[in-house]
């Protein structure tokens, strides 16, 4: 039994860090908690469900077509919302409950659009194998969501610190006013930035709600939960951190159901939670700098 | 001219006002319906609304009651506690309906139908399941059936039919339809003397229940009692099939729902259901409603539906024996009067009232008297067991 349960914690490791790695993303360039990951999350489940359902289209182009709308609603968001706080100098707090009205917005028009209803992708979206080997039982949706999420860490890792973008972009992090006068194009960078964590985001849709595959208009709302645990566990703003930080409540889940039983799995993982940040208030990779006078 | 045209204004305003008036009272019944059309409970509330909508089309193409037409006053009550207590208000002392159906969910009923109770008019459930509802007092009525009379029924037909030996029970401790689900579960097993393996929770919103269930599976059970809604029901029964998990299940009243073929496809074989109604009941009046509503709507009615579509044809029974006088509050009074010996046979078939008790055991409201029916999952439709 422990064999499968290691097994499914990894996945369910994998699904959280799949989600929490966008929302990072953001996070760690702009500076903003994006409450509004989750209904962008949910967002792209439905455009790739509707595109999928109504043009017959196989996955791939269903993840793709969640990739661009969500990445341009990214876009979109940054553009009407986060771009007006940030020419106004306006205090952290601002955008972050500004993108509290964007879900909100979100939330709402999936309801009018789509109902309250239970929906699903539509039948042969992929392929209901298991794979067994000694026993322990995995599903071709699971293995895809490991592979995807550990070769989405590496490439956000290199892409952040082995090209010029990432430098540019490590610049921003550190001071956006530094990086203007060092020539960096900080606006356009910030479009990118919301592109590309919006764009995994909806990518962490089409997956996670093929997973239960009983999507809902609110479904992001448990995950944004889980995936803000598993960013400041991990350290606000660092892709190891997004993984490892989902991997951790994963396993903390699978494992305290395992021997303590499922009543006790929220108390005993944010207890363990609590404890992490006691002991390194930063998170696991933190390392936001302590500001000297 | 100025002044002209405000007396026009007025004129007309006062013309409009009086027409309306006029109206309301020229043959029709209000009847208020406060239903959750948005927030959590929405696709139920939807499917309510659609209900009553039926009835009240079919009683009124039927020549009405007495000749009086019905006019539902349909309002949102939006999942909410706060928000139902105003609905109820307004339509009481606002709209004057003869009697509320509704609301949606029983912890709203339990804000609002004190409400109704203080104004001495009679309200209705057709959703409300949870214990303690029609104990607050003698104007409250429903016809949904409780978890307490369905899960003993459900359990007892579902042992006979698989030889279950033990079983293994898993619900939504965060809820409270799903947890008070557990509860009536856990005294019917307690009752049956039935072994529990292990009991396993979880809560709404979760994607992944693979933990559990290996759990489960690991027990040895023959048998999952459920009580869990659709939107986590469905990824559960697809996710034990994963795992190898291949028992029956036994679900609560939330898993009684046609979205199971839909959401769990290939793995919804092998669910116990218990209800008054179900969709393979080929009785004349049950595939008349289906037919009916199917044909309105464009899709197939569900449980909650079917209630909704009784309740209105139940009171429209004991509305034949309400003198209409124009005074609300005796019409009111009438029809209370009149309710508890309506007898009708509807989509979800007999039906009946049954006196209710409050706590110190004084007779309070009415609740539904129906043998529910027990069907299995085959294929894409509910097999009643006999």
């Amino acid at each position: 039994m422990l064999d499968q349960q290691l097994v499914n914690a990894l996945s369910l490791g994998c699904v959280y860090a799949l989600f929490a790695l966008g929302f990072t993303l953001i996070f760690g360039v702009l500076g903003v908690i994006n409450l509004a990951h989750g209904a962008v999350f949910m967002t792209g489940a439905y455009a790739a469900m509707t595109v999928m359902a109504r043009f017959e289209l196989p996955l791939w182009a269903g993840l793709l077509f969640a990739f661009a709308f969500c990445g341009l609603l990214g876009l979109l968001i940054d553009f009407l919302v986060l771009r007006p706080l940030r020419a106004r100098n306006a205090p952290h707090l601002i955008p972050m409950i500004a993108t509290i009205g964007v879900a909100i917005v979100l939330n709402s028009a999936a309801q009018g659009l789509f109902g309250a209803e239970n929906q699903r992708f539509p039948e042969g979206a992929i392929s209901n194998d298991t794979l067994q080997w000694a026993g322990v039982r995995i599903t071709v949706l699971e293995l895809g969501i490991i592979l995807f999420s550990f070769v989405l860490m590496a490439v956000l890792m290199l892409a952040l610190k082995r090209t010029q973008l990432g430098r540019a972009l490590r610049a921003m992090a550190e001071s956006p006013k530094a990086a203007y006068l060092l020539g960096i194009n900080v606006e356009g960078l910030f479009y990118l930035t919301s592109f590309a964590a919006a764009a995994l985001g909806g990518v962490a849709g089409v997956l996670i709600g093929l997973y239960s595959n009983a999507m809902s208009p609110l479904m992001g709302q448990p995950m944004l939960h889980k995936g803000i645990a598993v960013v400041i566990l991990g350290g606000m703003g660092d892709i190891r951190g997004a993984m490892f930080g989902g991997l951790f409540l994963g396993f903390a889940e699978v494992l305290s159901i395992n021997y303590l039983g499922s009543t006790m799995r929220d108390a005993v993982t944010f207890g363990l939670l609590f404890l992490v940040l006691l002991v390194r208030p930063k998170g696991l990779f933190g390392t936001l700098q302590e500001r000297k006078v | 001219m100025r002044q002209n045209f405000l007396k026009s204004a007025l004129l007309a305003f006062a013309a409009t006002a009086a027409f309306s008036g006029a109206a309301a009272a020229a043959g029709t019944i209000k009847v208020g319906v406060a239903a959750a059309l948005t927030g959590g409970a929405a696709q139920y509330g939807a499917a309510i609304r659609n209900g009553f909508e039926l009835a009240a089309s079919e009683i009124n193409a039927g020549g009405g009651i007495n000749g009086n037409k019905i006019e539902l006053v349909v309002a949102d009550e939006q999942s909410k506690k706060e928000e139902v207590i105003n609905v109820f208000k307004r339509l009481i002392f606002q709209d004057k309906v003869i009697m509320i159906f509704g609301p949606t969910l029983s912890n709203s009923a339990q804000a609002s139908n004190p409400v109704a109770q203080a104004a001495k008019t009679v309200v209705f459930g057709t959703s409300n399941t949870a214990d303690g509802i029609t104990a607050i007092g003698d104007y409250v009525f429903r016809n949904s059936v409780t978890e307490a009379d369905v899960l003993p029924e459900t359990i007892r037909v579902a042992v006979k039919n698989s030889g279950i030996k033990k079983v293994a029970v898993f619900y939504g401790n965060d809820d409270v339809f799903t947890k008070s689900g557990y509860d009536n579960f856990k005294k019917a097993l307690e009752d049956l003397k039935m072994p529990v393996t292990t009991t396993e929770t979880f809560a709404k919103g979760d994607v992944d229940f693979k933990a559990q269930l290996t759990k489960i599976k690991a027990s040895g059970a023959d048998a999952v009692v459920l009580s869990a809604l659709i939107a986590e029901g469905a990824p559960i029964m697809v996710q034990a099939r994963q795992i190898g998990l291949n028992v029956p299940f036994i679900g609560g009243n939330g898993m009684n729902s046609v979205k199971i073929f839909d959401l769990a496809k290939g793995a919804s074989d092998n669910l116990y259901v218990g209800s008054p109604w179900s969709a393979s009941n080929a009785t004349p009046e049950n595939t008349k409603f289906i037919k009916a509503y199917t044909a309105k709507y464009g899709n197939a009615p569900d449980q909650f539906a079917a209630q909704a579509y009784d309740a209105l044809h139940i009171a429209a029974q004991a509305l034949k024996n309400v003198k209409m006088t124009g005074d609300i509050g005796a019409e009111r009074a009438a029809l209370r009067n009149a309710l508890p010996d309506v007898k009708w046979t509807g989509a979800t078939g007999a039906f009946q009232f049954r006196r209710a008790h409050d706590k110190a055991g004084k007779p309070a409201g009415f609740d539904a008297q129906q043998t529910p029916i027990v069907s299995v999952t085959k294929g894409s439709v509910f097999v009643i067991i006999k």
